[in-house]
């Protein structure tokens, strides 16, 4: 939080998730500055969903995501870069079958 | 808002910043090498100081002029002649300020909150475009300004949207979705009053001929004579240059003003068989210079009414906060 000349601190910042219709799942849209949880979600939809975007929105203080470091992305991800067999690509099938 | 509160405000925007710092070499490489590859840079990924800065001012700037944008089409919505046209401009407005949040928000991820960026252009030397200094005169003005000036900034907008910065990127591709409303919106207005009465005609036509010019003027400075530019480019900030995109613009606008039966105030403007480009004229770079220094016509109304509306609403800031403080003190542990 930092103090302006306008006396009063940022608010708490918020990231937003939003769900487009149809059953997708939800994503992150952005985030806002709101005092709380209502306010947020009300900032939230006028912010990002004007065109009925969403079906459903989550906002989840900034402070509580817990993230992958890009320094560690090489070695972190590591265990699912190097299984080529899992993979359907991974396998022959026999000369002219074209069931896949 | 105290007089020793605002000299404070100024002095923190203005303080010279030090020089940025030599960059490992090794890591600006690797950092160049990843903007080459077509990469998106990410908050937390290593950047160069230069770039954090640069795209700091870049993108603060586009979020103040999203929001001051909202003042000079503020200023018709109550006189706006019939119910459709006052919806779709409350609408655009909405969004504008909107537009300025989406910005915001991806600045803030480059490590400046928005308190600090605000206190920068309402009480320091923040910029914003030059394009919202001129004032809306006539109703014609609301759709020219769709046109022409959301126009233009839908040219700008769609090469951002591949910027190599991802919070600005994204930014950008949820704004243009929404641009392209604000550009119909003023054309079919424009269209409706170039086939209205011989007076709607010349109203929307010398709306034209005053607009016209500061649009192109909206592209910036000669790309020999734009100082940022070259950076922007290396870092894959801009794809285009400023010379590119006005071009751009001038090409796709000219037969959209022939539909209409409106003309562009340039004796110049000629097609290139050759090329299949409009030429056009040369810009006054004087006029330009000097909205920029502060000296357009609404410059200081603009600031003002921005200082004013922030200021009035401080007591909804207090009085939010001291809500949630008194009823949901876990929320204060978000920041």
């Amino acid at each position: 939080m930092s103090t302006g000349p306008n006396g009063v601190g940022e608010w708490p910042l918020w990231e937003v998730f939003t769900q487009a219709p149809g059953g997708k799942p939800h994503e992150h849209a952005g985030s806002v500055h709101a005092p709380d949880a209502e306010i947020a979600l009300q900032n939230a939809r006028d912010v990002y969903t004007r065109r009925g975007e969403a079906v459903s929105l989550w906002v989840v203080p900034s402070g509580a995501i817990v993230a992958s470091a890009p320094g560690d992305a090489g070695p972190f991800f590591d265990p699912g870069n190097d299984k080529p067999y899992r993979h359907p690509q991974f396998y022959k099938t026999p000369r002219g079958v074209k069931v896949f | 808002m105290t007089p020793s509160t605002r000299q404070e405000g100024t002095q923190m925007a203005t303080e010279t910043k030090p020089a940025a710092p030599a960059e490992d070499p090794v890591k600006l490489a690797e950092f160049e090498a990843r903007c080459d590859r077509g990469e998106t840079i990410e908050p937390k990924d290593w950047m160069p100081e230069k770039y954090r800065r640069q795209l700091t001012r870049m993108m603060s700037q586009h979020a103040h002029s999203e929001v001051v944008g909202m003042l000079p089409e503020g200023n018709w919505i109550t006189r706006a002649p019939n119910l459709r046209r006052k919806m779709c401009l409350i609408a655009k407005v909405q969004d504008e300020g909107g537009h300025g949040l989406y910005i915001y928000c991806g600045t803030e991820t480059l490590g400046t909150d928005r308190t600090e960026l605000i206190d920068q252009y309402l009480y320091g030397t923040a910029k914003y475009s030059s394009i919202f200094n001129y004032p809306t005169l006539t109703w014609a003005d609301i759709g020219v300004i769709g046109w022409l000036v959301d126009g233009a900034a839908i040219v700008n907008q769609t090469m951002l949207a591949h910027a190599s910065y991802g919070p600005y990127a994204r930014a950008m591709i949820r704004i243009c979705k929404e641009e392209n409303f604000h550009k119909r919106q003023g054309y079919e207005l424009c269209a409706t009053l170039a086939r209205g009465t011989p007076a709607q005609k010349a109203m929307v036509q010398d709306a034209v001929n005053r607009w016209w010019w500061p649009s192109l003027m909206m592209f910036g400075p000669h790309d020999t004579n734009s100082p940022h530019s070259a950076d922007l480019l290396r870092w894959k900030v801009k794809q285009k240059s400023n010379d590119d995109l006005r071009q751009r613009f001038v090409n796709l606008t000219v037969p959209q003003a022939q539909a209409i039966g409106l003309t562009l105030p340039d004796p110049d403007l000629k097609l290139d068989e050759t090329s299949g480009e409009w030429k056009f004229g040369e810009i006054d770079w004087s006029e330009f210079n000097a909205v920029i220094a502060g000296n357009g016509p609404m410059n200081r109304e603009r600031i003002a009414a921005r200082r004013k509306a922030h200021e009035d609403g401080a007591w909804v800031r207090e009085a939010a906060a001291a809500y949630a403080a008194k009823h949901q003190p876990a929320a204060g542990q978000a920041a």
